[in-house]
């Protein structure tokens, strides 16, 4: 056995580099592209170049004749007609959902779509063939507005559902007995303030192409995917395509981002698995970066409609939300459900008496949406922060001084919401003074007031976002009151390994998050063993052979506590047999620093010589089980509540549009930290994500229904001369509702920052009348509501200025954006 | 089929390729340099990002044809006498990756950027990146390890340091 010195240093709050990084700097990656398997077929996908068509012919023959093509498959070809991808969300009773074949069977439903796939011997060649089929098509009218989507006799995308409404889902205070009515609220309110904001359609844009490989010529097919969750893959796999479950092994190699765009069961998993059934070979699929952006889902797309009640002196006192959602062609994994994850959030951290929420879910012609970083979180807080600042300049007040009379006092947590959650713990005074005082919040007004008097070119303006979030998805029960298709625990399990090593497994599958290194740490600390010493594994179901995955800030909350309640089971059976090998009773033995130790004396045993007894284990008595091993699935008793201040500064060129970030500054409160760098990497990127939103990106539909941001030339994922230096902070208030005091950061940064950059943006031109403009900020956006708002200052006294669409950071298309 | 003699990554390879067959695809499917990823298919992204005779070119973008005599260094060949470069070093220190997938073509195009520059200011090394995108770190963290690295590679500095971390070691 290796000899070795128990550890003496803390590893919760270290700011360990991470083990991941070894392979990644040196290019010793395992992408799913990567795999190259004997006999291996490639398939690629022929794709509808409209939004909505009959097919009326598919010819194949031209392509079967090319060299190297092996097979050209329509839906019918494969059986795949009947099939229906999962969506694991029945948001309402009534809920409408069409039928979604991996491929189109005879109506094309947005441009993008799959119509057929071609098999050949090789990539090259595969993109030849699919070249050379030939489909005819009659086509329909596109569905593209949502509202018009929704009238009377409006062309419906699924005539057999009679109707483009998939869902209306509701919440309202007075019903659920947790508040008051919003429309007596309304009525009662001696100011009212109602703005309609638009969440353009976004593209989760992960840097990693989608790929599969399935090999099915082993006793288990084995699905190797570019996915964020390889245990819903193999179940949903075995539920829609009939493959028994146990005869299914996926695995999550190396994955190259995901959020939330790999959080889905994708057509083209179901395709790949068919074909390489009916050919007996293995298949790979991968995306060109053009297919991603095209059909790949989509985020955000929404209408929203938000009224706030309050009294003269700025007390709020009702909020009403009414959401149309954009739901694209079909219902993926949980796309009717991205609204209502915002359903409990657009209150925030403020004390509303009465909340109204209403979601008019819609189908469309375009590409599906579904989760992106955030998902119905960012929605709900860009509107709440962006409607704080609405109330605030209505009343004349200062937009910080608004917030803190509203929000919740530290004093007051737990705290219950109108919308019923409970938030156990938060302290928005300290993480606004530190923000406050990184940020020269008092200095920047006062340059503010001096540009604005001296009639500056360049304008300042001021955002502020207070937000909190639901993290750590999710207690069970919640999910079973919301009638999601599954739970909401984690797994993990811990086995000890004869030399003392420690390999923990967990049902969570990072994707960039550095899981490996923070799991070690956590599971050091708790073993008391060598950081070292500890081997993370995930992803693959044959080892991993339980979990829901990771998505929704959930990994550490849900199962970094399932590791620690696992290690826990370890220490427990260790203690049995540290207690014979000692013959002492176990109420005798101290566990400190992964020794046991008799009360009182230095005789004791490590746990790694418990470990290596229990290997052998020669002489233990009857009844005493020869292993360590243990396991835990940890179902969470509430969601935890991150919150924190994001502060911007941003310069308006009113001669130009350009916006500048001058300044931006953040104060996140994720509760206890594992690893500093890493939460602070998470909030950076988080950050450069919804600032994209704020500034840069949006997928952009033409009148045709095509999709014109189809390129990384179009479709504008910032780099790194469009962002800015960020100024980072914590503070640390432990989440009360799990043993790590932990709460989850994936999605903070990106939650955060998109109403703080629109709210300075609009800050720096309010007073020149403008009062709204819609994401992106675009210079040419921005430009033409100052225009518009001097225009209309010289002719009337009308303040409102609703400002003309406009492309992203770079684009001259003044037409993009209005679908 | 053409020809082509190349050096890649150290070693010598003579090999028949099809006219149309990008330089990244030859240096993945053929060598099995899967080290270098394709993130995109309209050189936007960068992750294909190699050295071509020294310099920094975007594999997308080249024909493997035109590569016939020339030396090529991707992100597997980086490392010398078992050490990291000390911009994978910087990488690492700074955590400047999550995902991974455009750090090959990062760590690349930063080592072409010193090579420019050796001593940048954060802008310069903002805009020497451009053409590189990254969706998880939003840049700050790569900033500062190029301008880590560059303080590193300054001779003066690289006659004192300690060696950088064994390649595969358990870093």
């Amino acid at each position: 056995m290796t000899a070795t010195t128990q550890p003496t240093e803390r590893e919760l709050g270290r700011a360990r580099r991470r083990k991941e990084d070894a392979r990644l700097i040196t290019g010793r990656t395992r992408w799913t592209d990567n795999i190259s398997l004997p006999g291996m077929l490639y398939m690629a996908v022929v794709r509808s170049p409209l939004a909505h068509a009959k097919i009326t012919g598919i010819n194949t023959d031209a392509a079967k004749a090319l060299p190297g093509v092996l097979g050209v498959f329509t839906a019918a070809d494969l059986g795949a007609e009947g099939i229906s991808l999962p969506c694991a969300w029945q948001i309402t009773p009534d809920m409408k959902s069409p039928k979604a074949p991996p491929l189109a069977v005879d109506t094309v439903h947005f441009a993008g779509e799959g119509v057929a796939v071609v098999v050949t011997r090789d990539a090259a060649s595969a993109e030849d063939a699919v070249e050379a089929v030939q489909v005819e098509y009659d086509p329909l009218e596109p569905v593209l507005d949502m509202e018009a989507a929704l009238a009377d006799g409006a062309t419906l995308v699924h005539p057999d559902l009679g109707t483009n409404r998939n869902a209306l889902w509701v919440f309202d205070s007075a019903e659920a007995g947790s508040g008051g009515d919003v429309e007596q609220a309304i009525r009662d309110a001696e100011i009212v303030v109602k703005r309609r904001f638009r969440q353009q359609r976004l593209i989760p844009a992960f840097m990693e192409p989608r790929s599969v490989v399935v090999d099915p010529t082993g006793e288990q097919l084995t699905m190797w995917s570019a996915t964020q969750v390889p245990h819903i893959l193999k179940t949903m796999a075995s539920l829609t395509l009939g493959m028994p479950e146990h005869k299914v092994r996926v695995i999550a190699p190396d994955v190259g981002g995901g959020f939330g765009g790999k959080l889905q069961v994708t057509p083209e998993e179901a395709l790949a698995l068919l074909v390489a059934r009916r050919m007996g070979k293995p298949v790979k699929w991968t995306e060109t970066r053009s297919e991603s952006l095209l059909a790949a889902h989509h985020g955000r797309d929404q209408i929203q409609d938000i009224t706030i009640a309050a009294r003269r002196d700025g007390t709020v006192t009702g909020l009403k939300v009414e959401l149309i959602a954009d739901m694209g062609a079909y219902l993926r994994l949980v796309t009717p459900g991205i609204p209502i994850l915002g359903a409990f959030m657009f209150n925030s951290i403020y004390k509303f008496p009465a909340y109204r929420f209403a979601s008019t879910n819609v189908f469309t012609t375009k590409t599906p949406t579904d989760a992106y970083r955030g998902a119905g979180r960012p929605e709900a807080t860009f509107a709440i922060e962006r409607i704080m600042d609405e109330l605030a300049a209505e009343l004349g007040r200062d937009p910080m001084e608004l917030r803190e009379q509203n929000w919740i006092k530290h004093e007051e947590f737990p705290f219950t919401t109108v919308a019923g959650l409970t938030y156990d713990s938060g302290n928005y005074e300290a993480a606004t003074a530190k923000a406050r005082e990184l940020f020269d919040y008092d200095g920047l007004r006062a340059e503010q007031r001096r540009r604005r008097e001296a009639d500056d070119p360049v304008q300042l303006g001021i955002g502020i976002s207070t937000y909190t979030e639901m993290c750590g998805l999710a207690p069970s029960r919640v999910l079973g009151a919301l009638s999601y298709g599954a739970g909401g625990w984690e797994h993990a399990s811990i086995r000890m390994l004869a030399s003392g090593k420690v390999e923990v497994v967990t049902g969570v599958s990072p994707h960039g998050q550095g899981h490996e290194t923070a799991w070690s740490q956590i599971i050091a600390d708790r073993l008391g063993v060598p950081f070292e010493d500890v081997e993370v594994l995930h992803g693959d179901t044959q080892i991993s052979s339980k979990g829901l995955d990771t998505y929704g800030s959930r990994s550490l909350a849900v199962g970094g506590v399932a590791a620690v309640k696992a290690a826990d089971k370890v220490i427990e059976k260790a203690r049995k047999v540290a207690a014979h090998m000692l013959e002492c009773s176990e109420a005798d033995l101290d566990f400190i620093q992964g020794k046991f130790t008799i009360k009182g004396t230095n005789r004791g045993v490590t746990i790694q010589e418990v470990t290596l007894a229990a290997f052998t284990s020669h002489n233990f008595p009857e009844g005493m089980e020869p292993s360590l091993d243990s396991d835990y699935t940890f179902d969470p008793e509430n969601f935890s509540f991150p919150h924190g201040t994001h502060l911007c500064a941003a310069e308006v060129d009113t001669e130009t549009g350009w916006v500048t970030i001058q300044q931006y500054v953040c104060v996140d409160d994720v509760g206890t930290v594992v690893n500093p760098l890493i939460v602070e990497g998470q909030v950076q990127g988080g950050l450069a994500q919804g600032i994209a939103q704020a500034l840069f990106e949006e997928a952009i539909y033409d009148e045709g229904g095509n999709l014109v941001t189809g390129t990384l030339a179009d479709y504008l994922v910032p780099s790194a001369a469009d962002l800015p230096h960020f100024t980072t902070d914590r503070t640390e208030t432990p989440a009360t509702t799990n043993p790590l005091g932990v709460k989850g950061v994936g999605e903070a940064g990106t939650i955060a920052s998109t109403p703080a950059v629109v709210n300075a943006v609009l800050d720096a031109v309010r007073h020149l009348g403008v009062t709204n403009i819609d994401m992106p900020c675009a210079p040419q956006r921005v430009w033409r509501a100052v225009q518009a708002a001097r225009g209309a200052a010289k002719s009337t006294s009308e303040h409102t200025t609703e400002t003309a669409a406009g492309g992203g950071l770079g684009s001259i298309d003044a037409q993009g954006g209005t679908q | 089929m053409t020809r082509i003699t190349v050096m890649v990554d150290g070693v010598s390879y003579v090999d028949d390729v099809e006219p149309r067959t990008l330089l990244v695809h030859y240096l993945r499917d053929k060598l099995g340099k899967t080290g270098t990823v394709v993130g995109c298919d309209t050189s936007n992204c960068g992750a294909c990002t190699v050295h071509l005779d020294g310099r920094s070119v975007k594999s997308c973008s080249v024909f493997a044809v035109q590569v016939d005599g020339s030396e090529i260094t991707t992100i597997e060949g980086l490392a010398r006498d078992g050490q990291l470069h000390p911009m994978q070093q910087a990488f690492h220190d700074n955590h400047a990756l999550q995902c991974g997938y455009c750090t090959p073509g990062m760590i690349m195009q930063a080592i072409d950027l010193l090579g420019d520059n050796p001593d940048p200011d954060e802008q310069t090394v903002r805009e020497g990146l451009e053409g590189n995108l990254c969706r998880c770190t939003g840049y700050q963290n790569i900033v500062r390890a190029v301008l880590d690295a560059a303080e590193k590679m300054k001779p003066a500095v690289r006659a004192q340091q300690q060696p950088s971390t064994v390649v595969g070691g358990g870093i």
